[in-house]
């Protein structure tokens, strides 16, 4: 056998949704593969692979980031969120999640995690956008069903749904 | 009463699950599985000489490594032709693994299986393939001069050549005051779906049987196809279809050389075997559409009437033709959008090349033939200075026309014959939308600004819900849980929720106690799929069927359980009661349990079903003759032709004086699709359908060099459209109903992406003053043909 033939596993641990999480995985292991296939995570969606369309975005430290451009062992010791940690109760949707439903902006649902991550993380930054600042933050990522304007309008319906969730709580 | 829910933007059923992380798209299933990989041919044209597999197997985790030679039986034979036609002269189809000769780079070569994904591709970096190598053919012009050939049995690079005309095109042409020809040229774009292909296949050893996921839009058309190339018993495979991520058209081509081999080596190995696409997989091996070279002859009166059309093409099919020459009978057919022709001609040669094979794409050769004709039109209005909707309106079929038969066979093998439209209509209202008559003094104030805007309009007609047929089965549960299964897949249009809300009318139960069953050979073993506009019309119209056999049965035994007259009988929210007497009333899930004799009680429920319960007829059998036990029911819906949606966009563009570069300002749909369901769906449908327009109008398309090798084959290089590409659609409705089906119903899906290449040349034609021929079109590209016009005035007079 060669070197290349046999792979040293590294024990890599995270913290993922709050939870301590460790896996044993190789070097080169990309942090979507590891959250979806060591930690079974699968909401984390893979659609391009190098960086583009955006399905895999998750919160790095509550930043958004790439999880097919990261390696998981990079990410030891860091803070991952993904769109199970936002919320994975179908009967308790976030803000951001109930804005989707209600503004009809999904149609497949396989972008939809990297929307949700990402739009989760901007309305922390930006609580209160308007359509043109909504369409801005999220060009970043790809759909191929929405046509976007729905999904446009539910950035800013999630931004009122936080308001109207603090008022209830008030 | 309740609220009726069909006509009502209710909220999608399947959102909550697919917004929190819990959908099941291919690759979520299967953890453990083992991971399939592919060496594929970095060659277009190539034969294969050696090879040399013994470096792989020395890598820790490889379980099996397979070329063509190991595939035994059928699986070793060419892959099937699966709509043939009598003009498909030379089909032609590859191997599962090629056997000595590629034809396209990225065709499957050698078939990798081990523990991980990562695994299996080292393995594939460490196979050697010996190739000599031979000039390919890539592009229409190459393949149209012939002078090499793809397969060297197929003369000309000609699959298949039909000629279809109606009328005598040579008298009326040559009677005809105006005559016109264009050449016109539409580029290869891709239906890229976010998630790509992927098959996950189980064999049962103790049972014989397999079980087969993938990411398809046919479960019953791949669980056949598998079934006949690894020569089992139907009723040994499975399919079942999962959440898919996109389709748009490429997934309903099958069997994928995949959907083969995966489920081959799940049981020649024991074991779960898993591949998911990645995506330049998805670039190189997957399908493409909507090349063409078109010539258009059109002659007309001094009014702008077609008196005949004389139309040819030459359509790219790529490497092989397992789908058919379904796109370039589209193109042919549904060319002729909401016109009368007068007389006219369509003759196309589908022709072979070295590059990724052809099959349909959202909208499938329509958005091509609406160009070519729409083109046409503009092209004629230039011609005799006329507004180009006057043009348009002085063709136009008529409300009291229809049915209209245009005396063409369409891609069903039917007449193509028109259901309904009002075209007049339609034209009215996107005038109106998007302010037609009020452009001109736009457009003044907009040069006064230096600001250089145009306006397009492009019209369509699409045949949607072709046949042959689909079924519905209706199965109402003693807690009053109302199961509904129909076998055609879902890949993000919402069936879950439609057929639901179609089900809750014809039933009179609650939305929320529907749960509807998509693409699982189990539930529903026959089917045709999800393509063509068809799931609302052939589903919706099934499971409609189906609910009214349910409710029959029940009102046959709540009239006698309430020793009434079943047509004094209604259902509401789940429960039988007497017109105008409420208080005489039955819940339908205790009709369920009637509907049942049973011997146990294995609840609560079930003792009032039992021998010893409730009073009978000790002379009549516990089921009658002409009875089944249960309340359930099954019907299909199968119509005589397929019934055609229509529609017309609009758009503002602006074309920067200086960089060329071309900004959508406005675009206005005004789409007919019969009775609208879900109107919140339908608008979702048409806003996707024109982004993926937009992407093919002025940024997508398929870059391959002279040597066949895919120039942009991520997307990096190939441009997806993002938020800041694709403009606010503005809509507004009409509802022409559908007489061909109970529920008046055409298809959604495609609409939005038919007309938009079309629309958007005629508006940057319009902004520029000169022709547009060739599409899509980049600001470089502008800027070039500006050059080339440089003589001609900036404004053309009267254009619009």
């Amino acid at each position: 056998m060669t070197d290349a033939a046999t792979e040293q596993l590294l024990e890599i641990t995270l913290r993922v949704n709050g939870v301590r999480r460790t896996a044993s995985a190789p070097a080169r292991r990309l942090l979507s593969d590891f959250l979806r296939h060591d930690l079974g995570l699968t909401g984390t969606h893979v659609g391009c692979e190098h960086g583009v369309c955006g399905a895999c975005t998750v919160l790095l430290d509550g930043e958004p980031a790439r999880a097919c451009l990261v390696f998981a062992v990079t990410a030891q010791a860091h803070e991952v969120t993904t769109v199970e940690g936002i919320g994975h109760d179908p009967a308790n949707l976030s803000p951001v999640q109930q804005a989707f439903a209600e503004c009809h902006a999904l149609q497949c649902g396989f972008c939809t995690p990297g929307f949700i991550t990402t739009i989760t993380a901007y309305l922390d930054e930006n609580p209160q956008p308007t359509p043109e600042e909504a369409r801005e933050a999220i060009s970043g990522n790809l759909c191929r069903c929405t046509g976007y304007q729905n999904i446009v309008k539910a950035v800013v319906r999630a931004s009122e749904i936080v308001r109207e969730r603090e008022e209830e709580t008030r | 009463m309740t609220t009726r829910q069909v006509g009502e933007p209710v909220q999608r059923r399947e959102d909550p699950r697919l917004l929190t992380g819990n959908g099941r798209y291919l690759d979520d299933l299967g953890l453990g599985a083992l991971q399939a990989a592919f060496v594929r041919s970095p060659h277009a044209h190539a034969r294969v000489v050696d090879i040399d597999i013994t470096d792989a197997w020395e890598l820790d985790g490889v379980e099996a490594i397979y070329t063509w030679e190991d595939l035994d039986g059928r699986v070793g034979e060419p892959l099937p032709v699966l709509i043939p036609h009598p003009a498909l002269t030379h089909p032609r189809t590859g191997y599962c693994l090629a056997k000595s000769e590629v034809n396209h780079v990225g065709e499957a070569v050698v078939m990798v299986v081990a523990r991980d994904r990562y695994v299996a591709e080292d393995a594939c970096g460490r196979i050697h393939v010996t190739y000599e190598t031979l000039k390919p053919v890539v592009g229409l012009e190459n393949a149209r001069a012939a002078t090499r050939l793809v397969h060297d049995d197929a003369p000309g690079n000609v699959a298949a050549n039909l000629l279809q005309e109606v009328g005598d095109v040579d008298s009326a042409m040559a009677a005809a005051p105006n005559t016109l020809t264009l050449e016109l040229e539409i580029e290869r774009s891709a239906c890229m779906p976010m998630e790509g292909k992927g098959v996950y296949a189980r064999w049962d050893a103790d049972d014989a049987s397999l079980r087969i996921y993938s990411s398809t839009q046919t479960s019953t058309g791949v669980r056949a196809a598998v079934a006949a190339k690894l020569e089992m018993p139907l009723a040994k495979v499975e399919v079942v279809t999962p959440d898919v991520g996109g389709g748009f058209g490429v997934k309903i081509m099958h069997p994928w050389p995949e959907e083969v081999l995966v489920p081959w080596a799940a049981r020649r190995l024991g074991r779960d075997v898993k591949w998911t696409e990645d995506r330049r997989e998805h670039f190189v091996s997957s399908a493409h559409e909507r090349g063409q070279l078109q010539e258009v002859t059109v002659g007309f009166d001094d009014d702008g009437r077609l008196l005949a059309l004389d139309v040819r093409f030459w359509h790219d099919n790529g490497a092989y033709t397992p789908y058919g020459i379904i796109v370039p009978i589209i193109t042919a057919t549904q060319l002729l959008g909401p016109y009368k022709p007068g007389a006219y001609r369509v003759e196309f040669w589908s022709l072979y090349t070295n590059t990724v094979l052809v099959t349909p794409y959202r909208g499938a050769g329509r958005p091509q033939g609406c160009y070519a004709m729409e083109r046409t039109m503009d092209a004629i209005a230039a011609h005799l200075g006329l507004d180009r909707t006057e043009v348009r309106s002085r063709n136009f079929i008529q409300p009291d026309e229809m049915p209209y038969d245009q005396g063409l066979m369409f891609q069903d093998g039917r007449p193509l014959k028109y259901d309904s439209g009002d075209f007049p209509a339609s034209l009215a209202k996107l005038k109106d939308l998007v302010g037609w008559d009020d452009f001109a003094a736009y457009r003044e104030q907009a040069a006064r600004e230096g600001r250089r805007v145009g306006l397009g309009i492009g019209c369509y007609v699409e045949g949607t819900g072709v046949g042959p047929y689909e079924g519905g089965h209706v199965q109402v549960e003693t807690s009053g849980r109302v199961n509904v299964a129909t076998g055609l897949t879902t890949q993000g249009q919402g069936h879950q929720t439609v057929l639901a809300q179609i089900v809750a009318d014809q039933l009179g139960v609650r939305l929320e106690d529907v749960h509807v069953t998509t693409g699982d050979t189990r539930r529903m073993a026959y089917a045709v799929g999800t393509f063509a506009s068809r799931g609302a019309v052939m589903s919706g119209n099934a499971v409609a069927l189906a609910a009214k056999v349910v409710r029959d049965k029940a009102l046959r035994i709540a009239a006698d359980a309430l020793e009434v007259s079943a047509d004094d009988l209604e259902i509401v929210d789940g429960v039988i009661s007497v017109k105008g007497a409420p208080g005489t009333s039955i819940d339908l899930k205790t009709i369920a349990v009637m509907s049942n004799p049973l011997r146990y009680a294995f609840d609560t429920a079930a003792q009032a079903a039992t021998q010893f319960a409730g009073t009978f007829d000790p002379d009549k059998p516990p089921v009658a003759d002409d009875d089944e036990p249960g309340l359930e029911g099954q019907d299909f819906y199968s119509p005589t032709q397929a019934t055609f949606a229509n529609g017309m966009h609009a758009a503002v563009v602006e074309t920067d004086p200086v960089t060329a570069e071309i900004r959508i300002l406005r675009y206005c749909v005004i789409h007919d699709c019969g009775v609208m369901v879900n109107p919140m769906i339908v608008e979702g449908q048409v806003h996707g359908g024109v982004a993926q327009g937009v992407g093919g109008a002025l940024y997508e398309r398929m870059v391959y060099d002279e040597g066949g090798q895919l120039l942009n084959a991520s997307f990096m290089d190939f441009l997806v459209p993002y938020a800041s590409e694709v403009p606010h659609v503005e809509t507004d409705h009409l509802e022409t109903p559908s007489p061909l089906n109970p529920l008046g119903l055409k298809g959604a899906g495609e609409a939005g992406t038919i007309p938009v290449t079309a629309v958007i040349a005629s508006a940057v034609e319009d902004a520029e003053g000169f022709p547009i021929r060739s599409m899509p079109i980049s600001p470089a590209e502008l800027w070039e043909l500006r050059r080339q016009h440089s003589s001609v005035p900036v404004a053309l007079e009267g254009a619009s």
